[in-house]
């Protein structure tokens, strides 16, 4: 099985819980989802959904119980710390709600980062045109306390587009910004899909966040229970209210959306 | 408050264990030192009161100052027999005597007197095997000789006495008290009565001393008194009891410089350690601000903010000292083993014991160390606002004017009392100086650590992993400097004594190349108890004679006294010979053979005491019966050759303790080959095994050698403070992956490989080990050239630097920076990188 032909990830019936007896915990129940290529995905639901459970797993970052996720080509599951870690450097972007860069490199030395930690070439050209989409020309020789929240986290996204990735993961990559700076970062997202064809998947619990999407997947209690397509912000934000509703946890029984 | 600060000691068990083990192993050293010693002491003490256990008085010629001592008469033997209450006295004998090893090796001990005695059958030795020596030939050994050499009854040996090596026929083997083989590792032979006066003590007839026993209801002071009375004042009595004593005094009193060698390291190493606990003060009192500010927020004073951290510090203290002193106790007991049983020698040991000095200054030393590192971060974090609390816990950078400022300020006052040091020749403030200037330099080692670090990282920083690791140990100028400041003591401390050390070789190999014009050389390799080994005169002439010698010079040599002064003295064979082969010059009158009744000096010596050519000395020699009178017949220009000494002539030697000569030196005819003339030469000395024939090269060599042992103990000691400093890194490199971790994640989320972490650790910690290492040379190359400077006027007069031996140090430091970082560079790559990335 293969998960190309238009899919960058998949996660095939999965299945995620913590601890064992009495005090396991479920975080996902049997997830199915394909994630589109150049297409800008987002995981919603509420505090304990299992949202950023699903995405850790999409990316590498934590293991299965069972099921089976893949990364392009690349069959995830299964995979040791080494395959792991050069899948994470070659074919995934990550962009966190906080803590994004180190402080001791410059943000043009963070941006190429995972490249330099690859040992290869930076394609200036392409650089160029990443620094230029998220507006970083003149910011590029500043240490990361010298740049306010959103450009430290724009210099995250650059940091992880510039690798071109099979995927770009982003966690509440807004969480932790002013409303403008966070839709600079969202529409800059927004527009590596449309414009560059990078696939992105976001976890966030924000509605308006979410309406950047393409699509809008609706997590609850490890079950993908909904999902919209372009939604408007009030979409999400009603389709959120609702997620409680019996006919909605009804539709999710079969899985695989 | 106390709660709080037993369960945040707690939660921080690792950084603890690291900084508590530096304390450890300095308190370790210190309680060492003293169970060692004191142990040692015991135990001499022991052995001497059964060494004089046979003795109730002994009497021994009074020795007057300068003089050979009037050995005693028969006669004398017989006046103390009559003093009332003597049950027995009996004539001893005693001098030096060196045997032969089977391997042709004459057989040295551990420091243990080598001797010969006359056998009386009243001593302590009981005859084990065989029977005690009859005849002229025949020897009896002691049972530690007999083991040592593997002889048996009736094996020939060969001696070395105030005569070369005789041979004997080995009667018995005797034994002491017990079983025992010796009293302490001493090697001693019995020879009959009038063998025993002509070879130890030259002359028939003849005692060293008298054992006298008291009889029943006699006390062994009153009998002291009785035959002190009969003989007069020209003779030393004493009960045994004050024998053992002053004989165990002068041991112990040798034992307690011992200990303070001992503890002087140890204080470096407790010195190393203060540095490590600073910096795990520090790191703690920056890592809590949030807790602190937390605590003060709440109502906490500072002075509750500065007794927790305090608190702390003791109780770390407390349980370092703990156990550094359970440790050392195994240590100095370890040690006393391994010095009891040292080259054979069979000291028994009296129980180990731990003195009260021993757990006193554990535990001063442990808990005073810790608080007083404490004291400067627990001040800091009583600086702690409370409105921390609520902020993002930051460390600000904060300038580096006023530690600067203070470290020169310091470093300047260590240096000047190290120059006043060096000028009044005073030990103390020599050692004051250089902590001092240790402590100075420290301080300037975070403003050095700026362009240092970058400079050597950029040497390792050809990839990532290793860009990171060196901008991460740059982040944090204080801590690296003060780890690296750890490393830099140990290192300067052996770099120092290794370029004096240098300096005198290279000093020793030039006055060896260019004054010594001298082909062969011919001296004592071992020192014999009290006198160098020396040999017959016979044995110079058959040199003089032997093909290929063009000039061959010897003499003879002993202190002599001049006033209350007591001068070195050589009578010389030949002494314008002696004079080409060292290249003296003559100052005032000229250089020729000295006659009768003519002292010649060099200029220094003659400055000093204000003598010239025609000055009328007089001088007692040991042997001569009062002072005579020499003219001073020449002085030459100051020499590194021959210097210190008044030259006598040859005459003179035979009021020597010893006319034999003591060293010889030989000039080969030209175009001769010295190696021929070497083998010639050398069976001529078969018989004085501890004479050796060198060329220069050989002489130079064998000079220098002891420089090496010299080294190589410092570096053993100093070992202990480079491995304290290497704590140091460990912990600075634990604490910054703790603190790190979130980074950590970052990375490994990104694609950085677990080898890439490790490396990056890797170069941290190598970069500041060389730190450590190239302040540590710096410093030490300062402190060596200020003390060969300073040694100038005591003959080193070159500048060496050992280059070879610096390289070596930097590398040892490149791969104590590898070694240091295994242990965090394996859980920094072991982090769960999604664990790393949540953390707070």
């Amino acid at each position: 099985m293969s998960a190309s032909d238009g899919v960058a990830a998949r996660a095939v019936d999965v299945w995620k819980s913590y601890g064992s007896g009495d005090a396991a915990v479920t975080a996902l129940a049997g997830v199915s989802v394909d994630l589109e290529k150049s297409r800008f995905t987002a995981i919603m639901g509420p505090s304990g959904s299992g949202k950023s459970t699903l995405m850790h797993c999409l990316a590498g970052l934590d293991d299965v119980t069972s099921g089976e996720v893949w990364v392009g080509d690349t069959k995830v599951t299964g995979l040791k710390d080494r395959g792991l870690t050069e899948l994470r450097r070659d074919k995934v972007g990550f962009i966190f709600q906080q803590f994004n860069l180190l402080p001791t490199l410059t943000a043009e030395e963070n941006i190429t980062l995972p490249l330099a930690i690859g040992g290869k070439k930076v394609d200036q050209a392409w650089f160029d045109v990443v620094v230029d989409t998220v507006g970083l020309r003149d910011r590029l020789t500043h240490r990361p306390t010298q740049l306010s929240g959103g450009q430290q986290q724009r210099v995250a996204c650059a940091r992880a587009l510039v690798s071109r990735p099979e995927v770009v993961f982003a966690d509440e990559p807004t969480g932790n910004l002013d409303s403008q700076s966070g839709a600079e970062v969202l529409g800059f997202l927004q527009r590596s899909a449309r414009e560059f064809g990078q696939t992105i998947v976001m976890v966030t619990h924000d509605p308006n966040a979410a309406s950047y999407a393409d699509r809008v997947i609706f997590l609850k209690d490890g079950h993908i229970v909904r999902e919209l397509l372009s939604p408007s912000a009030d979409e999400v934000l009603d389709t959120m209210k609702h997620l409680d509703s019996p006919e909605m946890i009804e539709s999710s029984a079969g899985g695989h959306v | 408050m106390f709660k709080a600060t037993i369960k945040s000691l707690l939660s921080r068990k690792l950084r603890l264990v690291l900084s508590a083990l530096a304390v450890v192993l300095g308190v370790m050293f210190v309680s060492g030192s003293f169970v060692l010693t004191d142990t040692l002491q015991r135990s001499f003490t022991d052995l001497f009161s059964s060494a004089f256990a046979n003795v109730d008085v002994s009497v021994t010629p009074k020795a007057e100052k300068g003089k050979e001592p009037q050995p005693l008469t028969p006669q004398a033997i017989a006046d103390v027999k009559a003093v009332p209450g003597v049950a027995s006295a009996v004539g001893d004998v005693q001098g030096s005597a060196r045997p032969i090893g089977k391997n042709g090796k004459v057989i040295t001990t551990s420091g243990s007197p080598r001797f010969g005695f006359n056998w009386t059958g009243t001593g302590q030795e009981k005859i084990r095997d065989g029977r005690a020596p009859q005849a002229e030939n025949e020897v009896a050994v002691g049972g530690f000789l007999a083991t040592t050499g593997g002889f048996k009854v009736g094996d020939d040996i060969s001696l070395l006495t105030l005569e070369p090596k005789k041979t004997f026929k080995i009667s018995g083997i005797y034994e002491y008290a017990g079983g025992r083989d010796s009293l302490g590792g001493e090697i001693s032979v019995a020879f009959t009565e009038p063998v025993a006066q002509q070879l130890l003590l030259g002359k028939k007839d003849v005692y060293s001393g008298i054992t006298v026993t008291a009889a029943q209801g006699t006390s062994d002071d009153a009998l002291r008194d009785a035959v002190a009375a009969k003989l007069g004042s020209s003779y030393d009595v004493k009960t045994g009891a004050t024998l053992a004593k002053e004989q165990a005094d002068q041991i112990n009193e040798g034992l307690k410089f011992f200990n303070y060698v001992l503890l002087g390291f140890a204080g470096i190493a407790l010195f190393v350690g203060i540095f490590i606990i600073l910096n795990t003060f520090s790191i703690i009192v920056a890592q809590r601000t949030r807790e602190l500010a937390l605590l003060r927020s709440m109502g906490a004073s500072r002075g509750q903010v500065i007794g927790s951290v305090v608190l702390e510090a003791l109780v770390i203290g407390l349980i370092a000292s703990i156990v550094g002193l359970g440790a050392g106790i195994g240590v100095g007991a370890l040690l006393a083993t391994i010095f009891s049983s040292l080259g054979g020698s069979s000291l028994q040991l009296a129980g180990i014991g731990v003195p009260m000095s021993a757990i006193i200054s554990s535990f001063a030393v442990g808990m005073v160390v810790t608080v007083v590192a404490a004291v400067m971060p627990a001040l800091r974090a009583s600086r702690i606002a409370p409105v921390a609390a609520m902020r993002e816990a930051a460390t600000p950078d904060r300038p580096l004017t006023k530690i600067t400022i203070t470290g020169a300020a310091v470093a300047a006052l260590g240096g000047t009392s190290l120059g006043f040091g060096f000028n009044q020749a005073s030990l103390p403030l020599i050692f004051g100086g250089i902590l001092v200037a240790f402590v100075g330099v420290a301080l300037l080692t975070p403003i050095l650590s700026k362009p240092m670090v970058s400079l050597i990282g950029r040497l390792l920083s050809w990839s990532m992993p290793g860009l990171l690791g060196r901008r991460n140990s740059a982040r944090n100028p204080r801590r690296t400097a003060i780890t690296a400041a750890a490393l830099m003591v140990g290192i300067s401390l052996i770099t120092g004594v290794s370029v004096v050390l240098t300096s005198a070789t290279k000093s020793i190999e030039k006055l060896a190349s260019g004054q010594l014009q001298t082909d062969l050389i011919i001296s004592g390799e071992g020192q014999m108890e009290g006198q160098p080994a020396s040999f017959r005169r016979d044995v110079l002439t058959k040199i003089e004679q032997t093909d290929g010698v063009e000039s061959a010079v010897g003499w003879s040599q002993d202190g002599v006294l001049q006033g209350e002064d007591q001068l070195f003295a050589i009578g010389v064979t030949d002494m314008p010979a002696l004079a080409t082969m060292f290249a003296l010059k003559p100052k005032s009158g000229d250089i020729t053979p000295l006659e009768d009744g003519q002292v010649a000096l060099p200029e220094d010596l003659a400055a000093e005491k204000g003598w010239t050519v025609g000055s009328t000395v007089s001088l007692q020699l040991a042997k001569a019966a009062q002072p005579q009178s020499f003219t001073v017949g020449f002085i030459w220009a100051k020499s590194q050759v021959l210097q210190g000494a008044l030259v006598l002539p040859e005459s003179a030697s035979k009021d020597f303790r010893s006319d034999q000569i003591a060293q010889a030196f030989v000039q080969v005819r030209p175009g001769t080959n010295v190696a021929d003339v070497q083998k010639r030469v050398e069976p001529l000395l078969a018989d004085n095994p501890e004479i050796t024939v060198q060329d220069r090269s050989g002489f130079v060599k064998q000079t220098t050698a002891q420089f090496d042992t010299v080294l190589l103990m410092i570096q053993i000691l100093l070992a202990l403070a480079i491995l304290i400093a290497v704590l140091g890194v460990i912990n600075t490199l634990a604490l910054s992956v703790i603190e790190r971790t979130r980074e950590l994640g970052l990375l490994r989320a990104i694609g950085m490989r677990r080898a890439q972490v490790m490396r990056m650790i890797t170069v941290e910690s190598v970069v500041i080990s060389v730190f450590g290492a190239v302040l540590g040379l710096a410093v030490g190359l300062a402190l060596g050239v200020a003390t060969v400077q300073a040694l100038k006027d005591q003959g080193i007069s070159e500048i060496g630097f050992p280059w070879v031996t610096m390289v070596q140090y930097l590398v040892v430091a490149a791969v104590v920076g590898v070694v240091a970082a295994i242990l965090p560079a394996i859980r920094a790559a072991r982090l769960n990188v999604l664990d790393a990335i949540a953390y707070e």
